[in-house]
């Protein structure tokens, strides 16, 4: 499952656009993932930020 | 909060916002809600637009513009700069905004029009009648909401969300989402009246950076990076400060944001039975420049519209709405989004010593009109072995 680490995290959602699975969303600005989430390690990959941990980031 | 409106806008950009206005003004009950509890932050934008571009819409005024722009400039991988300016209009060619108080001022004349507004509310979810979308979840300070509705318009931006719920795929392809970072720094030296755009696989690879005057020594100093080009090390934030560090060591941070700009191709379809997609959420930014304020307000203010046409038939079924699909696909808009799209993938396959020749072979361009098609013609122009490789696309050009 993907760690997300709010203290980076700029709640801009570029990580919810790419999720194919619709595993992400953006809640004012508050990041949540469910269990859809495949660790694909798409979103972790286009983070501006690098506020994103998957085990399989691309 | 009523029960039912005619059409429940979700998304309070300057889509939304725009397409509650004009459906508000041709007499339909509506109601627009905003996830965020401030309209307009915070910013996910350089906040550029061209001068036609925002008088189509709203007079411009001080309140809401930051800077008034002359000019621009195009600076190669190997440090040239093409300057652009114009003889026309005065020599007033664009607009830097201030989209905290740009977006309010929409907002503004949508609750003005008779929309009703609520924000920190956001849609969890769509309310289906059979096949057609009727309506939204909603959960508004926390309060769990059903509104119904005769139309929705999905205007919720690059997450695109609402659209995802109700069956439609608004995934980006991971090498078409410019992932972005920009800086609003001040105490530097620029030209005031000019945005300067810097290219180059070093700087900015399949991307650009941009600054974006926004006063005398303020800037938005940003950057847009393709996705399959972001990773640990190298990610929009670490090319940003490279280039900061080098170009504006001086210059203090006021402002950080972050986001991600689509590039893709628009969305196959744009709406469903009782849905229509508008703004970024249907993925109609340029992909060329990565604006999306004037596509978004013009197709807010679309959707309003046949969305109106269609609640007063009574048929607000896919084949009813398409109206819109075929409306923004046949209008400047549209063929301007189609065509940059070929020219952005042209672009960026191409080495920085080919975006070099490219820059030199024209130093100062004077352009009628203002706009990416005007530039790329006067490019072609200097550059006649470039229609040949444009193959089927030069035909667009000429």
């Amino acid at each position: 499952m993907l760690t997300i680490h709010r203290e980076i995290c700029g709640y801009c959602g570029c990580c919810v656009s790419v999720c194919p699975q619709g595993a992400l969303e953006l809640i004012d600005a508050y990041l949540t993932v469910d269990e859809t989430c495949t660790d694909c390690g798409i979103c972790a990959k286009v983070c501006p930020l690098g506020a994103l941990e998957a085990r399989n980031e691309k | 909060m009523k029960n039912k409106y005619d059409v429940l806008v979700i998304g309070g950009g300057p889509a939304g916002a725009v397409a509650a206005k004009t459906a508000a003004r041709s007499g339909l009950s509506t109601c627009l809600v905003e996830k965020r509890p401030a309209i307009g932050v915070p910013v996910r934008c350089a906040e550029g637009i061209g001068r036609e571009a925002l008088t189509e819409f709203i007079d411009p005024h001080p309140r809401f513009i930051s800077a008034e722009m002359k000019g621009a400039a195009i600076v190669a991988p190997d440090g040239f700069v093409m300057k652009l300016a114009s003889s026309m209009a005065g020599n007033k060619v664009g607009f830097i905004l201030d989209r905290k108080v740009f977006d309010r001022e929409l907002v503004w004349k949508a609750a003005e029009a008779g929309a009703d507004i609520f924000v920190k509310t956001r849609a969890t979810g769509p309310v289906m009648d059979g096949s057609k979308v009727a309506g939204a979840h909603l959960e508004s300070c926390g309060e769990k909401k059903i509104v119904k509705a005769d139309v929705v318009i999905a205007a919720d931006g690059v997450e695109s969300k609402f659209s995802k719920w109700c069956g439609v795929d608004t995934t980006v392809p991971m090498r078409e989402i410019m992932t972005s970072a920009q800086y609003v720094l001040t105490d530097i030296d620029i030209d005031p009246y000019a945005t300067v755009f810097y290219l180059g696989n070093e700087v900015a690879p399949e991307g650009y950076l941009w600054v974006f005057p926004k006063g005398e020594r303020t800037a938005n100093v940003g950057i847009g990076i393709s996705g399959r080009k972001s990773g640990n090390g190298h990610r929009a934030k670490n090319y940003l400060d490279t280039f900061i560090k080098k170009t504006f060591p001086s210059g203090k941070t006021i402002e950080f944001i972050v986001g991600g700009v689509s590039v893709c191709e628009p969305l196959p379809s744009t709406v469903d039975n009782g849905l229509i997609i508008a703004g970024d959420a249907a993925r109609v930014v340029d992909p060329l420049t990565g604006g999306g304020i004037y596509n978004g307000m013009f197709t807010g203010r679309l959707a309003a519209e046949v969305a109106a046409g269609c609640i007063s038939t009574g048929d607000c079924s896919k084949n009813a709405l398409m109206a819109y699909d075929a409306g923004w696909r046949a209008s400047k808009m549209g063929k301007g989004i189609a065509r940059n799209y070929q020219i952005k993938e042209f672009l960026i396959r191409q080495p920085d010593e080919k975006l070099n020749d490219i820059i030199h072979s024209v130093a100062k361009v004077d352009l009628k009109e203002f706009s990416t098609l005007s530039l790329i013609k006067e490019i072609t122009k200097a550059n006649p072995k470039l229609l040949l490789e444009l193959g089927a696309l030069a035909a667009s050009l000429r």
